[in-house]
Formats: structure tokens, C-alpha cells, sequence
């Protein structure tokens, strides 16, 4: 009981349409790393938001210390030690690093102006335990998500809080980085301060929490320590049923060469990247963030304009010069940054999601809105997409749902070739399996399919090939069954680059 | 309740300001609530009104256009120089509507192709429209029309006149390229989040720029409108224009940063200020006060506009 930092209480939520949280209770201990799961939709991030005073719950009570908290808001929260990194960034883009970390406090000077050496010198200071090149002065929109997240975090522990709440942060990073987040996270811990952590990469669980409490459709389910259970038994009581497989990959006999790239070059992004996907293949992208692999895509879209190299669809030689040029040659790209590559907040599930496929259905410009409301409504069942209706604003959707619809979009325009870069992000297991068995079925009817991905398990488990990039090249392929994961990982950390330098076409010559 | 309140109340806010505002002026006016003026109101609303339907596409997608006024007076001017040269009035009116896309298309085409933000584009154009009107004219209004131009802005079909219809019509077909087709969606989506519509593979140059020719075709109506019922095209026509418009459309609910409106809410708007004009004039409040009224009119909308934005 005298351990118990934060306790709520039979919180109670519901939003027009929905009841996202019924009579949810829920604890934490001091120095604990508590594990909070559920499927997407299933209330995580509106308890927490409840928590951080950002939403103010129907029914409830929420212990700070053994006290019974009062009057809440989002800044008394702060005040009272406890710190949030939501789930989507909430980084102003168009500041530096340091002005985000410090914002509303930063440094001063007697003259009354700000003490931008100390700030910087501070964020230097912040940054460090991170051990990564960020300078502080870079603008946000600059950095990759990964690096946004680090400034997230960063400035949550500048804060001082010792409740600390972090919604997916492992979403964006990859192995190095989770390991050193990881680090932090228990060093923090050692230093007494509690933290609730939200993921669903659930094989992270068990190597950071010391207990895990699963909700499912705004229900508690359980609170458990960690050691009485598998993480078998957290899906299970995640999705309320038994999930047989979790990669269920299929083959597809593959077809002829669809998309065929030759020594795309951009300068400071790819260098001389060249390799193919053929109809029905799922060719895997992987490598460190940051390593460019989400560059080669978006040269590839027409997004950025490359220096050099060619693109053949089909074996036909296309220019691209614009991402209107791509989707008309039968490229589909969908954007690992959703809130701003990937959807329109503001709009509908519905607008979102016909966005793609509005030139194909219609008329003199004229809308087929049965033909679309069909479509749509069929594809929202199939995915499983929790909303009350297609008219409901995207912005109002879990956060996993919004990355379902940035799926849905696509899957509704056929394109010859579909590149993914980080699919899954965000997603619970039940709907990966669902997502892969899609992407497969895209494969299937004898699309290309291109796969950027940092989880491995994913991977290795559903690519045909895998390419590994590293510092803007292909450095290594691998076919599927020659691949295991410190394979891939060495090559990702560049560990044989200077082999490859020496033969540049190593990689392509294997096949 | 206190929730639902001010949920109503953002809802339905300007129709019931509107509906005060007319109550209210029907009190201290006996004039007011008569046939003959509310007719009277409409037209005048009708001029500025149909300009503002094509400015609610600009302000849906994040843009803005100053340039609409200046823009009427210079496709005014050169609808009443054809006229005066004899030539017929068709060829007139699709030359007169051809330089308000011309208009259009110059600052969509800067705003797209040379990313300039609108409001120094339109900027940039309001003057040169207005310096162009004043070179056609070298500066003397010209009038004196066939009683079939004249007809556009005086004349009535079935008793109602016929600004008023083509006010009707123009709100009727916006409403529906809005929410109908792929460009009034697109709009939406452009202002809602540009870079997510580019990366669908959606050619958002080619909306934006349509946006402004848009606008400008709109201007070059109200223009013939205006030209027709005053018998009189002046280079100095619509000036200040721009300013009524867009209160209009803000006042009608529309987000500056786009991606939220609509053009109902625009009609309300523009009837709005329709109203309030005829009302200081007939309750003989002098033109400088009302410039006054106006200006805090306009502030109001988009203060609430921000708390509505707040929300969210
Ligand atoms: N502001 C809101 N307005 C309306 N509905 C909302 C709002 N916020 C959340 N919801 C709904 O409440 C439910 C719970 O959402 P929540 O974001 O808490 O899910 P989550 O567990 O965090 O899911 P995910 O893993 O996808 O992030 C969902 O059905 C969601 O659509
Ligand atoms: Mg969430």
C-alpha cells in the first residue's frame, strides 16, 4: 500500500460512440517498470491520458503518493512529477532540439534574453547518457522519427518527474537504440523513479517490466508480476483467444521481374542502390535507422528527385518525377510517418481511406459514392478498423487504428508494386497477422511487394529476400532461408562494409 | 450542460446571430423586415457573396486571395470596353470570365509552381489587377450598356431577380463540386494536410492552382453582375472588397488554416454582413463607424474560430 505511487481507480471513459474505458483500476509501484498492453483500441493511451490530465475522466478517483489528487490539469500533473511521451510526437517541427526540450523554461539571462549557450550546453548534457549525434540546434522536421523520439524522451526526463509514462516509444527504433532505451530505462528505475510502459512489440516485455496489467475493450483484464506469466498468455488474454500464428507466411510461386531498380543514386542519401522484386515476392528492406532505407523508397516514389539511375516497371524503363508520376506507373508507397506523410486528421475514415482511389471511381469528377461507401465499409470490417462509423475523423482513432487506414488506403488502389515502410508500427498482434495476411494476398494476385522494416522477427519471417542497408547502400541480400538474425544485424551495423566497398556488385551477383 | 451549451452553440452559433441581428433590426426598423428590403439585401449580398463561394475554396485548402476585388474591376472594365465596341454579348461575357481564370490561374500557378504563399502572391496581384483596370480605363469609368447587358444585374425571372439566382445557383453547384467530387474533397484534404494528399500520389499542384482560378472566374462574375446593374464599370469598382468576402467565409466557420468549412456556412456569412450593412444604413450610422463595426465583426469570427480550434 505505502509503495504504491499512483493509483486509479475505477476510471471510466466514454467518448461520443464509444466507451473506451470501463471502471478500469490500476496501479504502480515506486521503482517499478509496469507494462501496460491491449490490443489497438483497447484504452491504453486514454488511461494515460486521463493520467496526464490531458482528458478528464466520467467516473473515478487517481492517488498521487497516498493523496487523493483534487483539482488536475495538464500542468499540475507536470508539476506533480508525472511526465507523458504520447504515443503520437508532439514535437513542434519547426523549432531546434534544445528549444523543444526547454520550452516554457528555457534558460535566462540577466539581460532577460535567452541564455542560448546554456541551453544548448544543458541539451549537450541531456542528450549524452543517449549516445547519439544530435546536435541541438537541428530543427525537428530534420531528424528521423527515431531521433525525434530520443528529443522526446529526453525532455520527459528533463523534467525531473519521477512518474513517467512512455506510450510506444520503442515504435520507431530499432535494436540498438531499444537496447540503449532500455538501459535508460533501468537505470532510472534504480534511481526509484516509476514508469508505465506501453508496446507492443511484446517480446520487449519480459526484458524490461517487472509486472504487466492487459486491458482489452476498456476492460482490466489482469494485473500479474511478470514471471507468472508467458508471453503466450499475455496474447491470449490480450485478444481473448488463442492466436495459432503469428508470421503466417504462405508461398506464392513467383512470377516475372515487376519492378527493377539500377544504381539509383541520391546524393547524401543512396548510393548506386540496385535490386528488384518480382511479381509475387516480398522483398524485406532492413538496417539501423537512419540507414537510408527510407530515402531509397521515397527517390524510388518520386519524392525526392534522384541524381541518377533508372527505374523499370515491367521491364519498361518509367520516368518519375513526382509521386502523381509513381502512383500513375502502379507504385503505391505508404509513409512510416503517419500523422504527417500518412493521413488528414481532420477529414474522415472515409475520406481518408477513398483518398487514393477517388480518380479511378469517378465520373467527369463526379464521385461513385455508393461504389466507394462499399468498398470502404467492406475493407473497414476486413481489417477490423474499432471506429463508430466511416464518418468518424480519423484524428479520434487509436493510434493503431489510424495506422490500419493508412493500409486500408492503398490496399484499395491496385498498384503493381506496393512499398511498405514500417507496416506494423503500432499495431497489436491479432491485426498483424491480419496486415501480413493482406500484404501476402497482395503478393498472391501477383503484386511486388517491398517491405522496410526495423523489427526483425518480421523480417525474417515474412520476406522472400532481404536486402540490408546500410549508410544509403545495399550492403548485403540474403535469401530467406540463408538469413538468421545476427546475420542480418552484423551487416546492418556495418560490421562488413569494407568487404562490399571492394566488391560493389557482391550483392547483386549472389542472385 | 455547460458542454452541450457551448456545443450548440458553435454549431448553430451564426444562425442565431443571425436571427438576433434580423429580429433585433426589425425592432428598431420598421423598414427593415419589408419585402422590398430583404430583396434589396439579398442583391446587394448577392455581389460580394458569389465571390465568396470561390474564396471558401482558396480558404479550405490554407490559402487566401486578396486579389478578388481588384480582380472585378479590371474584368469590369474590360467586359464594359467590349461592350462598347460592339461586340456581341456572349463573346463579352466568356472574355469578361476569362480574365477572372486568367487572374486565377497567374497566382495558382505562382503560389504552386514558385511556392510563394498566397498572401503575398494575391498581394502582388490585387495591385497589378487594379493598376491594369486603371490603364484600360486611363482611369474614367465607362458606361451606358443595351438594355439585354443590363438585364444580368436588373433583370427578374419569376419575380426574383436575377443576381439573386445566379447567387443561388453558384452556392448550389459549389456545395456540390464539394462534396461530390474529387476536387471539392481534394480541397478539404489539401488544406487538412498537403504533404499526405502529395504522397497518395495525388497531383495537389493541379487542385491548388484550380482553387485560384476558381476564385478568380467568381470575381469576374460578381464583376458582370455589378458592371450590368450600375450601367457602369469604374476602375476603382470592389475596392476593399476583398475584406467583406473573406469575413464572410470566416464568419461562415471556415478555418484560416483550412481543411474546415463550408460553403452553407459561407451563405450565412455573406447574408450576415449583408445584413448588418443594410442595417447601420438604415438606422443611419455614419459609413466610418461602420468600418469600425465591421473590423470587430471580423476578429470576433476568427476569435472564434480559435476556440473552437482548441478544442481539438
Ligand atoms: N478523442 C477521442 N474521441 C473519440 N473517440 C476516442 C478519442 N480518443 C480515443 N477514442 C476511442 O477510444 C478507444 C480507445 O482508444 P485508445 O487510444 O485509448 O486505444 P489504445 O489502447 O491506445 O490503442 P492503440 O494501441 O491503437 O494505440 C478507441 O476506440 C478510440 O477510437
Ligand atoms: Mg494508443
Amino acid at each position: 500500500m505505502d509503495d504504491r505511487v499512483l493509483w486509479m481507480k475505477g476510471i471510466r471513459k466514454s467518448f461520443p460512440g464509444v466507451q473506451a474505458l470501463k471502471s478500469v483500476d490500476f496501479d504502480l509501484a515506486r521503482g517499478e517498470v509496469h507494462a501496460l498492453v491491449g490490443e489497438n483500441g483497447a484504452g491504453k493511451s486514454t488511461l494515460m491520458k486521463i493520467l496526464s490530465g490531458l482528458y478528464k475522466a466520467d467516473e473515478g478517483e487517481i492517488w498521487l503518493r497516498g493523496r487523493k489528487l483534487s483539482s488536475r490539469g495538464i500542468k499540475a500533473m507536470i508539476d506533480a512529477g508525472v511526465s507523458v511521451i504520447y504515443q503520437e510526437l508532439n514535437l513542434m517541427r519547426q523549432l531546434s532540439v534544445a528549444e523543444n526540450i526547454f520550452i516554457g523554461r528555457e534558460p535566462m539571462r540577466y539581460s532577460g534574453l535567452i541564455d542560448w549557450k546554456k541551453m544548448y550546453l544543458d541539451v549537450q548534457r541531456i542528450l549524452e547518457p543517449f549516445n547519439v549525434d544530435i546536435n541541438p540546434k537541428t530543427k525537428i522536421y530534420m531528424l528521423s522519427p527515431a531521433y525525434q523520439q530520443v528529443v522526446e524522451i529526453a525532455k520527459a526526463l528533463s523534467l525531473n518527474s519521477d512518474i513517467l509514462v512512455m506510450d510506444e516509444p520503442t515504435a520507431p527504433l530499432t535494436g540498438n537504440e531499444v537496447e540503449k532505451l532500455f538501459e535508460i530505462i533501468r537505470n532510472l528505475r534504480n534511481s526509484g523513479v516509476s514508469i508505465i510502459y506501453i508496446s507492443h512489440r511484446l517480446e520487449e516485455i519480459p526484458q524490461i517490466a517487472d509486472r504487466v496489467t492487459v486491458l482489452r475493450d476498456g476492460e482490466k483484464i489482469l494485473t500479474r508480476p511478470l514471471g507468472e506469466l508467458t508471453t503466450a498468455e499475455i496474447i491470449r488474454h490480450m485478444v481473448g483467444r488463442t492466436l495459432t500464428e503469428q508470421y503466417p507466411k504462405i508461398s506464392v510461386p513467383l512470377g516475372k521481374e515487376i519492378l527493377h531498380v539500377e544504381n539509383l543514386t541520391k546524393k547524401g542519401y543512396c548510393k548506386d542502390v540496385s535490386f528488384s522484386v518480382r511479381r509475387g515476392e516480398i522483398v524485406g528492406f532492413t538496417g539501423l535507422v537512419g540507414a537510408g532505407r527510407t530515402e531509397i523508397m521515397q527517390t524510388i516514389y518520386g519524392r525526392m528527385k534522384k541524381d541518377s539511375g533508372s527505374i523499370y516497371i515491367d521491364g519498361q524503363e518509367v520516368q518519375i518525377h513526382s509521386t502523381c508520376d509513381a502512383v500513375k506507373k502502379g507504385i503505391g508507397l505508404i509513409p512510416e510517418e503517419r500523422k504527417h506523410q500518412g493521413l488528414v486528421l481532420g477529414l474522415s475514415v472515409f475520406d481518408n481511406m477513398a483518398m487514393t482511389i477517388l480518380d479511378k471511381e469517378s465520373v467527369l469528377g463526379f464521385l461513385k459514392k455508393k461504389k466507394l461507401d462499399i468498398s470502404v465499409k467492406k475493407l473497414v470490417e476486413l481489417m477490423e478498423i474499432k471506429t463508430p462509423s466511416t464518418k468518424q475523423l480519423v484524428r479520434y482513432l487509436s493510434g493503431g487504428n489510424q495506422q490500419k487506414i493508412i493500409l486500408a488506403k492503398w490496399f484499395l488502389r491496385h498498384c503493381k508494386v506496393y512499398i511498405f515502410d514500417e507496416p506494423t508500427r503500432g499495431i497489436d498482434v491479432g491485426a498483424k497477422v491480419e496486415i501480413y495476411k493482406l500484404m501476402q494476398n497482395l503478393a498472391k494476385e501477383g503484386a511486388g511487394v517491398i517491405m522496410v522494416s526495423s523489427e526483425l522477427p518480421e523480417i525474417l519471417k515474412m520476406s522472400d529476400r532481404i536486402e540490408v542497408v546500410f549508410s544509403g547502400s545495399i550492403v548485403k541480400e540474403f535469401q530467406r532461408e540463408e538469413a538468421d538474425s545476427e546475420k542480418v544485424m552484423e551487416y546492418a551495423l556495418g560490421l562488413h562494409e569494407h568487404e562490399s566497398q571492394q566488391e560493389p556488385r557482391a550483392a547483386g551477383a549472389e542472385t | 450542460m455547460k458542454v452541450k451549451f457551448v456545443e450548440t452553440l458553435k454549431s448553430y452559433g451564426i444562425i442565431l446571430a443571425f436571427l438576433l441581428i434580423c429580429v433585433g433590426l426589425s425592432i428598431l426598423s420598421p423598414v427593415f423586415f419589408t419585402l422590398n428590403n430583404i430583396i434589396n439585401v439579398i442583391r446587394q449580398t448577392s455581389i460580394y457573396g458569389i465571390m465568396a463561394v470561390g474564396m471558401t475554396f482558396v480558404i479550405l485548402t490554407g490559402g487566401i486571395d486578396l486579389s478578388v476585388g481588384s480582380v472585378l474591376a479590371v474584368s469590369g472594365a474590360i467586359c464594359a470596353g467590349m461592350l462598347k465596341a460592339g461586340n456581341p454579348i456572349i463573346l463579352v461575357l466568356l472574355a469578361t470570365l476569362g480574365v477572372g481564370v486568367g487572374c486565377g490561374l497567374v497566382t495558382g500557378l505562382f503560389v504552386t509552381k514558385a511556392r510563394i504563399t498566397p498572401f503575398v502572391v494575391t498581394l502582388g496581384m490585387m495591385s497589378i489587377a487594379r493598376g491594369l483596370a486603371l490603364i484600360y480605363t486611363r482611369g474614367y469609368p465607362i458606361s451606358g450598356f443595351s438594355p439585354t447587358f443590363r438585364l444580368i444585374g436588373g433583370g427578374y425571372i419569376l419575380g426574383i431577380p436575377i443576381p439573386i439566382i445566379i447567387f443561388l445557383v453558384v452556392v448550389i453547384i459549389a456545395y456540390i463540386v464539394l462534396m461530390q467530387t474529387k476536387l471539392g474533397r481534394y480541397t478539404y484534404a489539401i488544406g487538412g494536410n498537403e504533404e499526405t494528399v502529395r504522397l497518395s500520389g495525388i497531383n495537389s499542384d493541379f487542385f491548388k492552382t484550380l482553387v485560384y482560378v476558381i476564385s478568380g472566374s467568381t470575381a469576374a462574375l460578381s464583376a458582370l453582375i455589378l458592371t450590368s446593374r450600375l450601367n457602369s464599370a469604374e476602375p476603382v469598382a470592389g475596392t476593399g472588397y476583398e475584406l467583406d468576402v473573406i469575413a464572410a467565409v470566416v464568419i461562415g466557420g471556415a478555418s484560416l488554416s483550412g481543411g474546415r468549412g463550408s460553403v452553407w456556412g459561407t451563405f450565412i456569412g455573406a447574408l450576415l454582413i449583408g445584413v448588418i450593412n443594410n442595417g447601420m444604413n438604415l438606422l443611419g450610422i455614419s459609413p466610418y463607424f461602420q468600418q469600425v463595426v465591421k473590423g470587430l465583426i471580423i476578429i470576433g469570427a476568427v476569435w472564434l474560430d480559435q476556440l473552437r480550434a482548441k478544442e481539438e
